[in-house]
């Protein structure tokens, strides 16, 4: 029997896992920012507990098309973590990326090349190295990624991966919510999804 | 027309003519739509796991294929719908990413259309048609009057099954 139960949720166990979410989402923003070389301006996460029928609502509208990058974790802890970026943010990344002249391409609804692709790819798995190493950091936990899936298509769709996976346990889902920059702010959703029995040992191994 | 009534994730509606049930952005979750064609009564299901006797946790019917869609025909019979009357189309079940190592959790589209098309066998419901599986989100959309299933994907034409 697992300690801790996501639909009622102790104050905190909320907050050990809000901490973890900041810690690692701050890690993934920073490294993305190096490595794009844009400055780093990043907001407060914002970390939710959310009703499956609501969780579409705190990115969008469930048939927006979204760029989701989705890994598998193994290790010490098993589960899984997507990233999202809206259409515009995921153009935004691509071009800062390839250093294109972002004024010249000024298109940031159109279709991804490979190439294109490729380099999403690339930044989930920067980011999802860095979270995960700044959890690891953390809670003195081994864990390892697998090679980033990426997926266009509605927001809800691509939801439904983490929500079954939250579904099994529950039915709420943990959100964290990162934005981070220059003028013009890239939005990128970070959602790390621990199966039932790595909860218990991620708020264990913090002294929970 | 009548109301488009939203169908949420792990939920199902029920509805008489000339309502509409809607459900948007199916990914690995599956729609199954029930219809009794003589009153038109209809209703949807968007449930994500095919079998609440594997969980603990399994208070809502509507999250399990098995589950929901007792549930459905419940709820649509006490509405006047005939049992015996009803056939049904399903939609979704994707397999939304392609991941090299197989884990369980990502094959659960599949699994949830064989569970789906299972219990509908079990109620002795014809499947008059199905748009399952392949890598895409859905959304789609059924109409009472007609008894159409429109089925809706990012940059792919509109279907009606």
């Amino acid at each position: 029997m697992s300690k801790i139960n996501l639909d009622k949720l102790e104050d905190a166990q909320f907050d050990v896992l809000k901490e973890i979410g900041n810690i690692g989402a701050g890690n993934a923003t920073t490294a993305l920012a190096t490595m794009l070389s844009i400055k780093v301006d990043m907001s407060v996460p914002n970390v939710a507990l959310l009703p499956f029928d609501r969780i579409s609502e705190f990115i969008g509208s469930e048939e927006q098309t979204v760029v989701g990058i989705l890994l598998e974790i193994q290790g010490d802890i098993d589960g899984m973590m997507m990233f999202l970026f809206d259409m515009k943010s995921a153009h935004h990344l691509v071009n800062s990326l390839m250093m294109r002249d972002i004024h010249e391409n000024e298109d940031l609804t159109g279709e991804f090349s490979e190439m294109d692709m490729s380099a999403l790819n690339e930044i989930g798995n920067i980011v999802s190295g860095s979270y995960l190493s700044a959890l690891s950091g953390l809670t003195g936990m081994k864990m390892v990624s697998s090679v980033p899936a990426l997926s266009i298509d509605m927001l809800g769709a691509l939801l439904s991966v983490p929500a079954i996976e939250f579904g099994k346990y529950g039915d709420k889902l943990l959100m964290i919510q990162s934005q981070f920059g220059e003028d013009d702010f890239v939005t990128g959703y970070f959602l790390l999804i621990p199966e039932l029995e790595s909860y218990d040992k991620i708020l264990s191994s913090l002294g929970m | 027309m009548g109301n488009m009534i939203k169908v949420g994730m792990a939920d199902l509606k029920v509805c008489k003519c000339p309502d509409a049930l809607t459900t948007l952005g199916l990914g690995s979750c599956v729609g199954v739509a029930l219809y009794d064609p003589v009153t038109k009564i209809s209703g949807l299901l968007h449930c994500m796991l095919p079998d609440s006797t594997q969980i603990r946790n399994n208070s809502n019917l509507a999250k399990f294929a098995d589950t929901g869609i007792d549930e459905l025909i419940r709820q649509m019979t006490a509405l006047g719908a005939n049992r015996s009357r009803l056939v049904a189309k399903i939609a979704g079940g994707a397999q939304m990413f392609a991941m090299s190592s197989m884990n369980d959790s990502l094959r659960v589209g599949e699994r949830n259309i064989i569970a789906a098309k299972e219990k509908l066998k079990e109620y002795n419901i014809r499947l008059l048609a199905e748009d399952c599986g392949l890598n895409y989100g859905r959304t789609v959309e059924f109409y009472s009057e007609t008894g159409d299933y429109v089925i809706k994907s990012v940059g792919k034409p509109v279907k009606t099954i």
